[in-house]
């Protein structure tokens, strides 16, 4: 069973969801990166999420853009990111590791040489934001040859009759982006996931994750609630802008809280 | 190995949307089911003849086309070889080739419902004629330009604003054409449901490519036409700029398959070729996907885009529509560049000899006319598109030339 399986059916056991934070590589420096995904998984990451800076974040918000800047600025590369993951690995062997980020550096990189390298150094999934289904043959053969999971986005646009075609060939979990709109921006509302959620549990058996607008414990809580991750992204990345690393670490386990309460209550 | 060329080199894209390995849709999910559904509503309005007359009704009566071909006489012999022919594409109404996408696409909008235009531009023309069939059609408008781009073109931001759009500067990224895009494509995600995207290049996720180019087509078709009927046989040579390729895969395409025309696509190269500040994403980049599709980009090792340099606004884009990869890849087209100061002299060179002061864009083809029409016979004819006009850049050349206006 991959990493991402095995905590998802733990945690199914458990009867509560997962907390997935986000980390911006290098932003705004490698060490500051590396203290936040130990720390991070010290204080209730069950799943990291790791953001491979990029010239041009289509999808994402000022406060991603910013941040994926940073990182350029302070050296980021593909290479780079994957060091992390494998200084990271040194330590800890369990939580696993999911890479969002755009196609370009991957191509760049070589989709070979990427999967068989982010594999081999502790990378567990890979979410690739402007590789749609159309075009992922591009990168599925050799993910699925390295055992990386493909993570596959589902928008509110996506529509019943998309919805298996999107989930063709993806595994792991299912990003579900929950507003339609760039990260950090919006937020669903309960109503919005108890309307949504079930749409997507009808077409897949893979754990349901929600991101795009999470933000609070609360709001942690609520998507908690109806699907089995939560990812913060935006809401981390301010706080490291505004505070410091001890702060994130205060955010991640209050988020965690929230994420762990919820399913209690809702059982 | 033998390689079968098709007998066409007009058919693509394919069923993917693809130009050979270049093209495609690579957008977020949140947008395919977006750029299926214009595909569709593409497809069908090409198939309905009252789309076509539509079109033709308002380039015909309000664009003023077909636009001249011009026997530039003096700059000829100024050049002392070939005869050579301005399409006049900056005739048009708003002064450039962007008008014929745009009123192609706004009819599209208006077919599918749709209720909100936004639209990315660099020089300005682009939103500029955006703006314009809004106001036309009585849509709201919101062009994204960058910041850079918003103070180096003045009058075209006024231009927009006079036309009721609303401009959002961008300062992301070096705050020009390329962040333009980006911060579109991030409304486009946001108000999916009543906004259609007018993009203004042939370039971005399939259909953009092959649908902008279907629009630009006019210009080419109209050209071939009208050679016949001056010279009584077609160009040795046709010639324009590249940006992101909208003017050149209009006059290019309906000349593909006449194996007679050499066909030469001028890009920006800046400084020069060898400075890295430059636009010329054929001649130094390499292919990777940005913008939605698979192409010719301006990178650095690890993948991340470069910014692009041109005394042309409308030039400086680190990409290229893909249906140019594809036909520099095949050979079909040459692609080769020119420097800003060699742009600026050609700019200078038009307005003294022909009176007609060109926009800095086809400046660049206009340059490399100079460098080939004198090396050709007196019989032989190069074909250029002079595809805007240069009201909009007098500002800016006045200062590269010392000038204080």
């Amino acid at each position: 069973m991959s990493r991402i399986a095995g905590v998802f059916a733990a945690l199914k056991a458990q009867g509560r969801a997962a907390l997935i934070p986000f980390v911006e590589a290098y932003d705004p420096n490698r060490e500051t990166s590396l203290t936040l995904l130990s720390g991070m998984a010290e204080n209730g990451a069950d799943i990291i999420e790791i953001g491979m800076p990029f010239t041009d974040p289509m999808a994402d918000g000022p406060t991603i853009q910013a941040a994926g800047r940073r990182g350029l600025l302070a050296g980021a590369s593909l290479h780079g990111v994957l060091g992390l993951v494998e200084e990271f690995r040194r330590t800890n062997n369990h939580t696993p590791l999911v890479l969002m980020g755009y196609l370009n550096p991957i191509l760049s990189y070589g989709v070979e040489a990427f999967c068989a390298d982010a594999a081999r150094l502790g990378v567990d999934g890979l979410i690739v934001v402007d590789l749609p289904t159309e075009e992922a043959d591009l990168l599925l053969p050799d993910a699925g040859k390295n055992g990386l999971d493909v993570i596959r986005l589902v928008a509110p646009t996506t529509s019943d009759t998309r919805l298996p075609l999107v989930l063709e060939g993806s595994s792991g979990f299912v990003y579900y982006v929950s507003i339609t709109g760039i990260t950090g921006t919006r937020t669903a509302s309960a109503a919005d996931l108890a309307r949504d959620i079930p749409r997507i549990r009808a077409a897949t058996d893979l754990p349901i994750a929600v991101g795009f607008g999470v933000r609070t414990p609360e709001q942690a809580a609520v998507v908690a609630q109806h699907a089995d991750a939560a990812i913060v992204a935006s809401a981390l990345i301010e706080t490291l802008q505004r505070e410091n690393v001890d702060a994130v670490l205060r955010d991640v386990k209050a988020l965690s809280e929230g994420v762990r309460g919820a399913r209690q209550k809702a059982a | 190995m033998t390689t079968v060329l098709p007998n066409t080199l007009r058919n693509g894209p394919d069923g993917r949307g693809r130009f050979g390995e270049f093209g495609g849709r690579f957008v977020a999910e949140t947008l395919m089911p977006l750029i299926l559904e214009l595909e569709a509503a593409y497809e069908a309005a090409k198939a309905d003849p009252s789309f076509q007359a539509e079109l033709d009704y308002y380039l015909k009566h309000y664009v003023g086309r077909p636009s001249a071909l011009w026997h530039a006489e003096r700059l000829s012999k100024e050049l002392g070889g070939a005869k050579i022919y301005f399409k006049r594409d900056e005739l048009n109404h708003t002064g450039a080739h962007k008008i014929n996408n745009c009123l192609g696409q706004i009819l599209l909008a208006k077919r599918m419902g749709k209720t909100r235009i936004i639209a990315e531009t660099g020089a300005g023309q682009h939103g500029v004629a955006t703006a314009t069939v809004c106001a036309l059609f009585g849509l709201p408008c919101t062009v994204y330009m960058g910041a850079v781009d918003v103070e180096r073109q003045k009058p075209n931001v006024f231009r927009m604003k006079l036309l009721g759009a609303e401009v959002v500067p961008v300062s992301s990224g070096a705050g020009t054409l390329k962040d333009a895009m980006n911060d579109a494509m991030r409304d486009w995600v946001a108000n999916v449901q009543d906004t259609f995207y007018i993009i203004g290049t042939a370039a971005g996720p399939h259909p953009y490519p092959a649908m902008v180019r279907d629009f630009q087509c006019v210009i080419g078709e109209e050209a071939k036409a009208q050679m016949l009927e001056a010279e009584g046989r077609l160009p040795d040579v046709a010639v324009a700029a590249i940006g992101g390729g909208s003017n050149a895969i209009g006059l290019f395409h309906p000349f593909l398959d006449d194996t007679s025309v050499r066909l030469i696509g001028v890009e920006a190269a800046g400084h020069g070729l060898d400075s890295n500040e430059h636009a010329a994403s054929l001649s130094r980049g390499r292919p990777g996907v940005l913008h939605g599709n698979r192409t010719y980009l301006l990178q650095d090792d690890d993948g991340q885009i470069l910014e692009a340099h041109s005394i042309s606004a409308g030039l400086d884009y680190p990409g290229i529509g893909p249906e140019h990869s594809w036909l520099h890849d095949i050979g079909r087209v040459e692609y080769v560049a020119a420097t800003d100061k060699e742009a600026l002299a050609a700019f200078q060179l038009c307005t003294r000899t022909e009176g007609i002061i060109p926009a800095l864009e086809p400046s660049h083809a206009l340059a490399h006319v100079t460098k080939i029409a004198p090396k050709m016979g007196k019989d032989e004819i190069i074909l250029m598109n002079l595809c805007g006009r240069g009201d909009k850049d007098i500002f800016s050349v006045a200062k590269h030339l010392g000038v204080e206006l």
